[in-house]
């Protein structure tokens, strides 16, 4: 759930309000926005991902979590990390070339005795990844 | 307090503070509903696309990754291979044709995200991999589209109900939460893509998944198949709430006294038999591959981490969460062209049921990706053709405003029940383990009993009550009308649940623990305050491949 909106960084943008999709911020006049309905956090952490300065952390849990503190969280480094580890930066996507998702598909064969799967196996090999003997 | 009459009244009236004419209406942002609005733009028509949260971060893949089919078209072995792999684990059900034309407009529908710009993953040679989406920029990316294509975006704006002329839909009426305006859109068809409900189990990014559009189809007469093939359930990290399971695949899995465990019936058995599950990913043995799977799961290992488990060194407790018919198979009925059975309203993504392409399931985040933007375009080319068939006369008829319980009580007084009391009652049926993932005759009967007599009550008397302001009341229709789609979602299932007396896929019955080749069969169901069920016979093509 949300936890914390950090309002010494937060710029007043109001993006969090405008993505959030079970609509948890309030806008304040001139201010920054405020967590109004935390119930309604449904963890998805898209408000981390589009702030473009790093001003929210989301708790990973389903519950309330009052152990959160704001200078702790602040001093760990781990705000903005969500963005950091999808290769987004300043609430915009960055692409996927760190996605090594190529890879991890089809790196390790299946089990031999699996004909079905050992046969998709060497087919997406050669025709999706070319990255047989021959290529 | 005062039940939210005056909101509900402006509805009734069809006094909107926002009116739109639209050829095609959709209503559901997530990728299913994106790509209905853009092939019904590509197809001619005008488009309005409402959605409860934001167009581009709702829905459940907002939070994590998906793998997708991505077959080519000219690789009979790789597309053989699929059908040979998915069709036994569909216990008769599906339809091999409509596999194929999954895969066909799956891959057709990733080749365009190509061409207009999609970022896909790389190897270290540069060489693209396409069968996988990464949620949020997908999400994100799609709405780019709908800008560019000039759909008319409405977000924040949950559907109230739906607009019907003669039998036929006609639009759809709603709120805005953040302002509490009422809006209506008058259009000559409407694709429903509102995707599945998980009960608000918890699971990450499924809050907005109430079933809402389950229940303004009902209301219209739509006609559900497959219901009872909804007891979805995915492992999440005890205490944690995102509920994917793509690492556990380099991962041991034990129970509470240490033996070793398969995913799936196994960890919900060993969580109800010795107290707990446990997983470690010891089978990623050397950091290039542990490496690859912190990137490619970027999702699941940022969870882990802020819970404080490293998922490779230490054994962690995993539980196994509610996910409902997300990403399982029930929903509503639908012909060839994403029809459902009410004309003029179509319906495309994990609303639909998917029986024709996995039969009793499970599906898993794959096949419900793929069949999310295949059924999203063919839906959105079927209305924009609707449209066009029924003219400019589409926009002078008479419309009947027909959202019923929740919205509009049939007598002037408060529901005895509480918007908690229904959420309580349904939550305590649909989502642990003894009631839900294991049915029993008795269970089902005595849920039936209470959730008939919940329904009543709310039928009868207002479940919203006033708020001290418009948006305040606004959301309290909201929280209603979530809650009645609730509760008549957990009917149809356990209505059908009750109707099959076996386990088969994604339905699971303690006293008839086994598949019984006698209930190869469709169940079809729908009606709104009398709930009704009957059999269909699979189809030829499905006989086919069962033979």
């Amino acid at each position: 759930m949300i936890e914390l909106l950090v309002r010494d960084a937060c710029i007043g943008c109001d993006i969090c309000v405008r993505v959030c999709p079970t609509d948890v911020f309030d806008a304040t006049p001139g201010g920054a926005p405020e967590i109004a309905r935390q119930e309604d956090c449904h963890t998805c952490m898209i408000c981390e991902l589009h702030c473009p300065v790093d001003a929210l952390y989301v708790s990973p849990r389903g519950e309330p979590d009052p152990s959160v503190d704001e200078a702790a969280i602040v001093a760990s480094g781990v705000l903005g990390s969500y963005q950091r580890a999808l290769g987004w930066k300043r609430g915009m996507p960055g692409g996927a070339d760190d996605d090594p998702g190529v890879l991890i598909a089809f790196k390790r064969p299946p089990d031999p005795s699996d004909k079905v799967r050992t046969q998709l196996y060497e087919v997406s090999m050669r025709t999706y990844i070319d990255v047989g003997p021959n290529a | 307090m005062a039940a939210v009459q005056h909101l509900a009244d402006h509805l009734a009236r069809g006094a909107y503070d926002l009116n739109l004419t639209t050829d095609v209406l959709v209503i559901g942002g997530g990728p299913a509903g994106m790509w209905a609005a853009l092939a019904a733009v590509e197809a001619g028509a005008r488009v309005v696309l409402v959605e409860k949260g934001y167009a581009g971060t709702a829905g459940p893949l907002s939070s994590a990754n998906t793998g997708i089919y991505y077959i080519k078209p000219d690789d009979p072995i790789h597309r053989d291979g699929m059908v040979t792999a998915r069709m036994p684990l569909a216990f008769g059900l599906a339809d091999e044709r409509w596999l194929e034309r999954t895969l066909d407009q799956s891959y057709a529908n990733l080749e365009t995200m190509t061409r207009w710009g999609f970022r896909w993953p790389k190897n270290e040679l540069g060489q693209e991999f396409r069968a996988r989406l990464r949620g949020p920029d997908t999400l994100i990316f799609l709405r780019k589209q709908l800008v560019k294509a000039q759909v008319r975006i409405l977000d924040h704006s949950p559907v109230m109900e739906l607009l019907v002329s003669d039998g036929v839909a006609a639009g759809a009426a709603g709120v805005n939460r953040q302002t509490g305006d009422t809006w209506g859109v008058r259009a000559a068809a409407v694709v429903l893509a509102t995707g599945g409900t998980a009960f608000l189990s918890g699971v990450a990014g499924t809050r907005g998944n109430t079933g809402d559009g389950y229940l303004f189809a009902a209301e219209a007469g739509a006609e559900f198949s497959g219901m009872e093939f909804t007891s979805q359930y995915a492992p999440a990290p005890y205490g944690g709430v995102l509920s994917r399971g793509a690492h556990l695949q380099y991962a041991t899995l034990t129970d509470n006294d240490g033996n070793e465990i398969t995913r799936g019936r196994k960890t919900v058995e060993a969580i109800q038999n010795t107290g707990a599950a446990w997983a470690i990913v010891d089978k990623a043995t050397d950091d290039a591959t542990r490496d690859m799977l912190r990137k490619t799961h970027a999702h699941i290992f940022l969870h882990l981490e802020r819970l404080g488990i490293d998922p490779f060194r230490e054994r962690y407790r995993i539980d196994f969460r509610c996910e409902g018919s997300i990403r399982a198979v029930g929903g509503l009925a639908i012909d060839d062209d994403l029809a459902t059975t009410v004309p003029g309203l179509f319906a495309a993504g994990d609303i639909t049921s998917k029986e024709t392409v996995v039969g009793a399931g499970p599906p898993g985040g794959g096949p419900a990706a793929a069949w999310a933007i295949a059924s999203g375009s063919w839906a959105g080319a079927s209305a924009s053709r609707f449209a066009k068939r029924l003219g400019p006369a589409a926009h002078s008829r008479a419309v009947d405003a027909i959202g019923r319980t929740g919205l509009r009580a049939a007598e002037r007084r408060t529901s005895a029940v509480s918007i908690a009391d229904v959420t309580r009652s349904v939550q305590a049926e649909m989502i642990p383990f003894e009631r839900n993932y294991w049915r029993s005759g008795p269970n089902l009967e005595a849920s039936l009993v209470r959730f008939a007599s919940e329904w009543n009550e709310i039928r009868d008397g207002a479940l919203a009550t006033d708020g001290a302001t418009a948006r305040d009341s606004a959301r309290n229709l909201l929280r209603a009308r979530e809650a009645a789609a609730m509760l008549a979602t957990a009917r149809w299932i356990n209505t059908t649940a009750l109707a099959r007396p076996e386990t088969r896929g994604l339905h699971r019955r303690s006293d008839y623990p086994n598949l019984d080749p006698a209930h190869e069969h469709h169940l079809t169901t729908g009606g709104v305050d009398e709930i009704w069920v009957r059999r269909r016979p699979v189809s030829a093509g499905a006989k086919a491949i069962a033979s």
